[in-house]
């Protein structure tokens, strides 16, 4: 596989899996804070059935990607094309009910709600009827929700947090935190799953079971996946591309081997000291 | 059982259904409070300009016609009909979302992000700006707001309390329906933002806004939705309240009474406006009761503070609201 891909086609990974047409494309995106260059001029793509990494050092704009992706910040200049569209300039929520769902780095849980509610919100798109509608017609309001709480209860017992289910989150630690969000996630369904530094902050073991689940999500439901993530070797072994960005700038774009011979890569993780 | 504790009875169960009122024009501020971080100054001003558009809607008024005569030089005033009461209270609703939208797209579609207290004094503008308006649309003058709810003492209460305990309690009929609606009114809400699509929805934009937006919430629909339960809530609030004392302008000081029994209940709490409500309605009576003619009277001014004040230095999150940590 290389650069000159041609949009339609797709690729077979090593481990056999099939890589479908692009997805997601961003092109030539400058975004800008104040004087603060967050992102220069960075293009890339996200092909369907793939797990995409964004890599680089702290601050190097891999949120801010993620945040143009998902509506939350607006760039100065670029495109984003979607399922072959150009997408008009949209507002978060817009964007979700495209069928792109994510987590955040600092985590955005409803605090005062318990697991299984978190979980349920993520369902709210796929909610159709209306105030009057659910007032007059029950039954098919009930019909509804019995089909969404059956998609929940899936997500719930492929991530195992069962036995949590009915805890409020604020009482949980930061690692199931993490993944409850992911779960919220997955209840919607998404086209592509956006994840930002899905393991920061986790011990071995947690890191394990999240990498377990990445897979095992893009396996089962064939789900798109972009995420961000520090750990190289956690990197290495998840994704099929990866896109390198260091101050703002992207460096390297490639499979993981690729990259991770690419000189300008490894100067910018040398010349940065790294947890 | 002796005459003071009868007495005694009477007054607390009239304090409770005062307290039914200003429980609901607390729910107000909580529903908005809890889904935008906005206190809402305007709360008490949306209860009067609820009903006084639903006054000038029943009897036929025409809406500007100050203005109107004044520009056009026509004497305007009524239309000559007037519109059943259940037919006019929709129509009030429909007023009352139109002001929302018209709230939320004028006036804090601008704000968002600002300080606390920025949203507060635009709410401040906001009650002296409907006030205003209220005044320009329907005129000052005291109406009489009649929606056909029955009034006076209940006879039934006084016969059978007289008969049982050799003492009539006077309970009013509209203080029994204020209780009776209002507890259908927490009733409703309550399985709103339990069962629906809508009511959920609510709930997380209560919680947390970032969460909201990426399960694809649109803040702007929920902030309208929320401000016009709050005008319904408002508006069931104006209807009772007119009721009994007219529709005057000092209908939107009960916002003020509103604010003690949030420092009580906490400002983010449904359950605890309630409570905090019913507390301060009773307290206030009972204390005016017996302290009252020891100290000259006139303690229901300032008791419902005091008491406030009191118990925010104990429990500043008040009754229901979350303990306060401090992280160090
Ligand atoms: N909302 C914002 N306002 C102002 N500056 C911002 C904002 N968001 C990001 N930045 C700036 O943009 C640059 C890139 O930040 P970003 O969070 O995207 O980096 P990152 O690669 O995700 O870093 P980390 O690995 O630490 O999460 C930084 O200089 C940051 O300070
Ligand atoms: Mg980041």
């Amino acid at each position: 596989m290389n650069a000159q891909m041609h949009p339609q086609d797709g690729y077979t990974t090593a481990d056999g899996r099939n890589i479908g047409p692009v997805l997601m494309e961003m092109r030539n995106i400058t975004l800008r804070f104040g004087g603060v260059k967050a992102i220069t001029d960075i293009s890339f793509d996200i092909r369907e059935g793939e797990i995409r990494a964004i890599i680089g050092p702290n601050g190097a704009g891999k949120s801010s990607m993620l945040n143009v992706i998902s509506g939350f910040y607006v760039p100065q200049d670029g495109e984003v094309w979607y399922k072959g569209q150009k997408r008009p300039p949209m507002k978060p929520f817009q964007v979700a009910r495209l069928g792109i769902a994510r987590t955040f780095q600092n985590i955005a849980l409803f605090e005062g709600m318990t697991v299984l509610d978190n979980v349920m919100t993520g369902r709210l798109n796929h909610m159709k009827s209306g105030l009057i509608a659910q007032a007059i017609w029950k039954g098919r309001a009930e019909a509804e929700e019995v089909a969404n709480r059956e998609v929940v209860e899936k997500v719930i017992d492929f991530l195992e947090i069962q036995a949590i289910r009915k805890t409020p989150v604020a009482r949980l630690p930061y690692g199931l935190k993490k993944r409850v969000e992911l779960a919220r996630a997955l209840a919607a369904e998404p086209s592509l799953l956006l994840l930002d530094e899905p393991m920061a902050g986790m011990n071995v073991e947690e890191k394990e079971d999240m990498s377990r689940f990445i897979l095992d999500v893009n396996d089962e439901f064939g789900t798109t996946i972009c995420l961000i993530e520090h750990d190289m070797g956690v990197v290495m072994d998840l994704s099929d591309r990866v896109v390198v960005m260091d101050y703002g700038k992207k460096i390297g774009d490639g499979t993981p081997d690729e990259v991770r011979s690419n000189q300008a890569v490894i100067d910018a993780y040398l010349g940065v000291a790294h947890d | 059982m002796p005459e003071t504790l009868l007495y005694a009875i009477e007054v607390m169960t009239n304090g409770l259904m005062a307290g039914v009122l200003y429980a609901l024009v607390a729910l107000g501020f909580v529903l908005i409070y809890k889904a935008s971080g906005i206190f809402n100054y305007a709360q008490g001003v949306m209860a009067l300009f609820s009903a006084l558009t639903l006054v000038g809607i029943m009897d036929g008024q025409v809406p500007f016609a100050h203005l109107i005569n004044a520009v056009f030089g026509t004497d305007l005033h009524h239309f000559g009909w007037t519109l059943p009461a259940l037919l006019s209270i929709i129509l009030t609703m429909g007023v009352m979302v139109l002001l929302a939208w018209a709230v939320q797209r004028f006036i804090f579609r601008h704000l968002v992000n600002q300080e606390p207290i920025i949203l507060f004094m635009a709410t401040i503008g906001l009650a002296y700006f409907m006030e205003g308006f209220g005044d320009m649309m329907w005129g000052s003058d005291i109406k009489k707001l009649d929606v056909g709810l029955p009034q006076g003492m209940n006879s039934w209460i006084d016969e059978t309390t007289f008969n049982a305990l050799g003492y009539g309690f006077f309970i009013d009929n509209l203080d029994i329906v204020a209780a009776v609606v209002a507890t259908v009114l927490v009733g409703v809400l309550v399985a709103f933002s339990q069962y629906t699509k809508q009511g959920r929805a609510m709930r997380a934009v209560a919680d947390d806004h970032q969460a909201a937006l990426s399960v694809g919430i649109s803040l702007n629909f929920i902030w309208i939705m929320v401000w016009s339960v709050a005008g319904f809530v408002a508006l069931v609030a104006g209807v009772m309240w007119g009721a009994k004392s007219g529709v005057q302008f000092s209908l939107s000081l009960i916002a003020l009474k509103a604010l003690p029994v949030l420092m009580l209940g906490g400002f983010t709490s449904i359950p605890g406006a309630i409570v905090g409500g019913l507390i301060i309605g009773v307290g206030e009576k009972l204390f005016e009761f017996f302290v009252g003619p020891m100290i000259g009277g006139a303690t229901e001014n300032w008791f419902a503070y005091v008491l406030a004040l009191i118990f925010l230095v104990f429990r500043p999150q008040g009754l229901f609201g979350e303990k306060i940590i401090e992280r160090v």
